[in-house]
């Protein structure tokens, strides 16, 4: 089968491209179990190699390839032909400046990401048998679901809070600071909770949901967030975060 | 063109480096780290099943242990002293990643949890044992979280998206590396004391591999060509569970939970090649078993696959008839594969708590690269020469404690030993060591050489003649080889040189994020890569590890318990015109055999 795609592009670069505009391209020979990455590489080998896009893994790990398909955030090397047709809208993902095609400048989103505190704080002396610090499987659970971010901004550029105000943290800078803050182990966790408590952090979220079917790795974040709020609140993290069960939001 | 000056130059973000990062700016040293990606994007992130070290957490365990079945994993090619590092450090360097905060799954009683591994035994062959230290199935993404994460916390100056192609050698020494900046186009001389490349491996040399599209070869090939050699490029490990078709990798974790292969006719067939352990063999034995099964007919559907089975249905009735007491449920493997099961699903349409992953080897891992001591030092010769102010660790050095084969589990304990090491050798080094003076015109040749790749109006686009590449290295070059196949791939191979140096096609001319140019000067460091692995191969005229020739199908440790370290002599180094040297002076270091007989050379079974 041959796909259709209607590419958004961007070339600071080129007079008469230097504005957003919208290019076309057809690719042949096509399989239905071909994923979305493998045939943007093929319009950038076989037809033009000026086409910019980031990527790595290619297989939903590595967290490069976050763009909009068919008006939804996803990872190109995620999403196959059998999952959106073969007419795909390829668009950069939203709220952060477009660099050159589908490259967007991820600086503003690292910086979100490292305000928040992301690693781990624990000043207490090692165990004196110089061996691990214990942790129960039940407790380790407790922030499974929030160690699996790939930091792909997905979930952040889905999110209309964020679009509205870029001075946001985010869900991904927050599923990050909840993976530290419900970690038995760690003891930053208070400090955490008041730079989130700040009037750009957690409250920003509305609960609009975006950012949970937006998660190629299936992270419930808007429970996440919904847990650090809890927290702030309660001024205590016991108790609050459970782990998860199936989730039920659509994606669409 | 900018200058930076930092007393530690990191090229490359994954395992290897942000630990050395990590160390030498924890030990007073300037650190700067310089990568083609964003940290997080690094290959470190994808290793799934887990990083082996003898903590015995679950059953009795040793680092003796773990050191013989590395050197026996690697077919007595391993450098025994290496070896010995690798699994006595594994230990403290995995207490330590906890300490970091890495979330390890737990056993009853709150330590790290550990599962079986191929290869990995107890009491120097025994019997399987738990050795893998992991979180879910992902746990190389928590060790490059984790020490990325350090990193911030430690203010380590990062340069993301500077794509390292050239190192600097002056009077002797390594002085620096030159990078480009992705979003400018700008060059950047990055002037050190101390320079480590960390910069992977090469994977897509092949066309079915388990590799990111981000693993071509710089590190090695800038190094190359600036004289200094490679080692043991012939060694490159095909793991042998990718998915069908596309190279995703499967872990051997799923093998380690009691997963078994399956051939066409529904047999389990590694119990004919290992009797012993069976599907928890080393890689490069199950890899050919599974090429043997296919070319006996006993594919699946008469293809080029076998499965690989974890229903518990399957599992449940193998682990009765080994006497086994444990059991597993659809839930087990559930929680402790989760992302395999999201890839079967997600690519394959197949979900493995019902039904059999169809697989085929995947080109994996390079157990070869830039040679190093035990300190990650750049060694240049057979008398383990160093060069000063230069580095490598991980998979892009050679060290060799993979030898003919690496380990699972061995690469993540690879990462961070030495990794580890080398950051605490360079803190060392630069507080004594002045700078070295740049060369004249540092950026000279690279300069020259990407504005010929910019204005490159040729006829051969860089995607097609990757592809001819890979092709003609899986069938010449892969699991199995032979001269004549060899030497066929080796000339297409200098073809596509001839014309990626004088017909190479490129449509973007641009400076800014211009990955149609990179993608082109990864291809030239694949080329590199490609034709030097096919030259080493034909010139071990024996089988070993992952080499395996079928016209010299014996392990020949009167000629052959030595390196190969190729090396090249041309004027200039993007010259394609000159001849390579060979040298296999290099013995391999028997240092624990000379105490302990078990080490010796003698025949690998399982």
């Amino acid at each position: 089968m041959d796909v259709t795609f209607r590419i958004r592009r961007f070339n600071p670069e080129v007079p008469g491209k230097n504005k957003p505009y919208w290019q076309e391209f057809t690719v042949k020979n096509v399989e239905e179990t071909d994923r979305v990455l493998e045939l943007l590489h093929r319009v950038k080998w076989e037809q033009d190699g000026t086409l910019t896009l980031r990527r790595a893994c290619a297989h939903g790990v590595c967290g490069s390839d976050a763009m909009r398909i068919n008006g939804v955030n996803k990872l190109a090397c995620k999403v196959l032909v059998r999952d959106v047709g073969t007419k795909i809208q390829i668009e950069p993902i939203l709220g952060l400046p477009v660099l050159k095609d589908l490259v967007v400048d991820m600086e503003p989103f690292f910086d979100h990401y490292r305000s928040v505190m992301p690693f781990f704080v624990n000043d207490t002396p090692v165990p004196a048998d110089g061996r691990e610090r214990r942790q129960t499987q039940e407790d380790r659970e407790k922030f499974d679901d929030t160690t699996k971010c790939i930091l792909c901004a997905a979930c952040t550029t889905s999110c209309p809070s964020f679009w509205a105000n870029g001075h946001y943290v985010g869900p991904a800078a927050i599923v990050q600071a909840h993976r530290f803050i419900f970690d038995t182990r760690d003891e930053g966790w208070k400090e955490r909770l008041e730079i989130l408590g700040e009037p750009n952090g957690v409250w920003r979220c509305r609960t609009i949901f975006n950012c949970t079917p937006a998660c190629p790795r299936e992270i419930q974040v808007t429970k996440a967030i919904g847990e650090v709020k809890l927290a702030i609140q309660q001024r205590k993290r016991e108790g609050i975060a459970t782990p998860v069960g199936p989730i039920a939001v659509g994606n669409g | 063109m900018k200058t930076h000056q930092y007393e530690v130059v990191v090229v490359g973000a994954g395992g290897a480096g942000l630990m050395a990062a990590l160390y030498a700016s924890k030990r007073g040293a300037k650190v700067a780290v310089v990568s083609k990606l964003y940290p997080t994007r690094s290959h470190t992130g994808t290793a799934q099943g887990g990083i082996g070290a003898a903590l015995g957490n679950l059953e009795e365990d040793s680092p003796l242990w773990h050191a013989y079945d590395t050197v026996k994993g690697g077919d007595y090619l391993a450098d025994q002293n290496a070896a010995k590092v690798l699994a006595e450090e594994a230990i403290d360097a995995v207490i330590e990643l906890e300490h970091m905060g890495l979330p390890f799954d737990r056993t009853d009683d709150g330590r790290i949890s550990q599962r079986r591994f191929g290869g990995h035994t107890s009491n120097f062959g025994e019997k399987p044992v738990r050795r893998a230290c992991h979180a879910a199935d992902r746990t190389g993404h928590m060790i490059l979280q984790t020490l990325y994460q350090q990193c911030i916390k430690q203010q380590v100056k990062f340069f993301d998206e500077f794509h390292t192609i050239d190192v600097l050698v002056n009077n002797g020494r390594c002085v620096g590396s030159i990078a480009v900046d992705l979003a400018t186009g700008e060059l950047h001389v990055f002037h050190a004391k101390a320079t480590m490349f960390a910069t992977g491996g090469w994977g897509r040399v092949w066309s079915v591999t388990s590799n990111a599209h981000s693993l071509t070869g710089d590190g090695a090939a800038v190094t190359f060509r600036r004289g200094i050699p490679l080692q043991d490029l012939e060694f490159f490990q095909f793991h042998p569970t990718g998915i069908y078709k596309m190279g995703i990798l499967i872990t051997e974790g799923v093998r380690g939970e009691g997963g078994v292969l399956i051939n066409g006719k529904g047999e389990r067939f590694m119990e004919k090649y290992a009797p012993k352990i069976k599907d928890l063999a080393s890689r490069d034995v199950i890899s050919r078993s599974i090429y043997m099964e296919i070319r006996n007919g006993n594919g699946v559907k008469g293809k080029d696959y076998v499965y690989l089975d974890v229903t518990p249905n399957t599992v449940n009735r193998y682990l009765a008839e080994a006497g086994e007491s444990r059991r597993i449920t659809g839930e087990d493997v559930e929680k402790k594969l989760p992302d395999i099961l999201d890839f079967c699903r997600t690519y394959l349409g197949v979900d493995p708590v019902k039904e059999p992953m169809p697989i085929q080897p995947t080109a994996h891992y390079a157990m070869g690269g830039i040679p190093t001591n035990v300190d990650a030092e750049v060694v240049t010769d057979e008398h383990w020469t160093v060069l000063p102010g230069m580095y490598a660790a991980g998979e892009v050095a050679c060290v060799s404690c993979h030898g003919a084969n690496r380990l699972g589990t061995n690469s993540l304990v690879d990462l961070v030993v030495f990794g580890r090491r080398g950051g605490m050798k360079m803190a060392e080094y630069v507080k004594g060591a002045d700078w070295g003076a740049l060369p004249a015109n540092p950026a000279g040749e690279i300069e020259a050489e990407i504005q010929r790749i910019r204005n490159s109006k040729g006829k051969s686009r860089p995607g097609e003649m990757r592809a001819t590449m890979q092709r003609v290295m899986m069938e010449g070059v892969g699991v199995f080889r032979e001269q004549k196949a060899m030497q066929e791939s080796l000339d297409c191979v200098r073809q596509l040189k001839e014309q990626y140096a004088n017909d190479l096609h490129i449509d973007d001319t641009g400076m800014k994020f211009n990955t149609d140019v990179l993608e082109a000067w990864e291809l030239g460091n694949l080329l590199e890569l490609a034709e030097t692995t096919a030259i080493s191969a034909i010139n071990r005229t024996e089988s070993r590890g992952g080499h395996s020739r079928e016209d010299y199908n014996e392990r020949d440790d009167e000629n052959w318990l030595v390196h190969t370290l190729i090396s090249r002599n041309h004027a200039t180094p993007y010259a394609i015109d000159g001849t390579y040297n060979l040298n296999t002076e290099k013995k391999v270091d028997m240092s624990l055999a000379a105490e302990d007989e078990r080490f010796k050379p003698k025949v690998r079974t399982y």
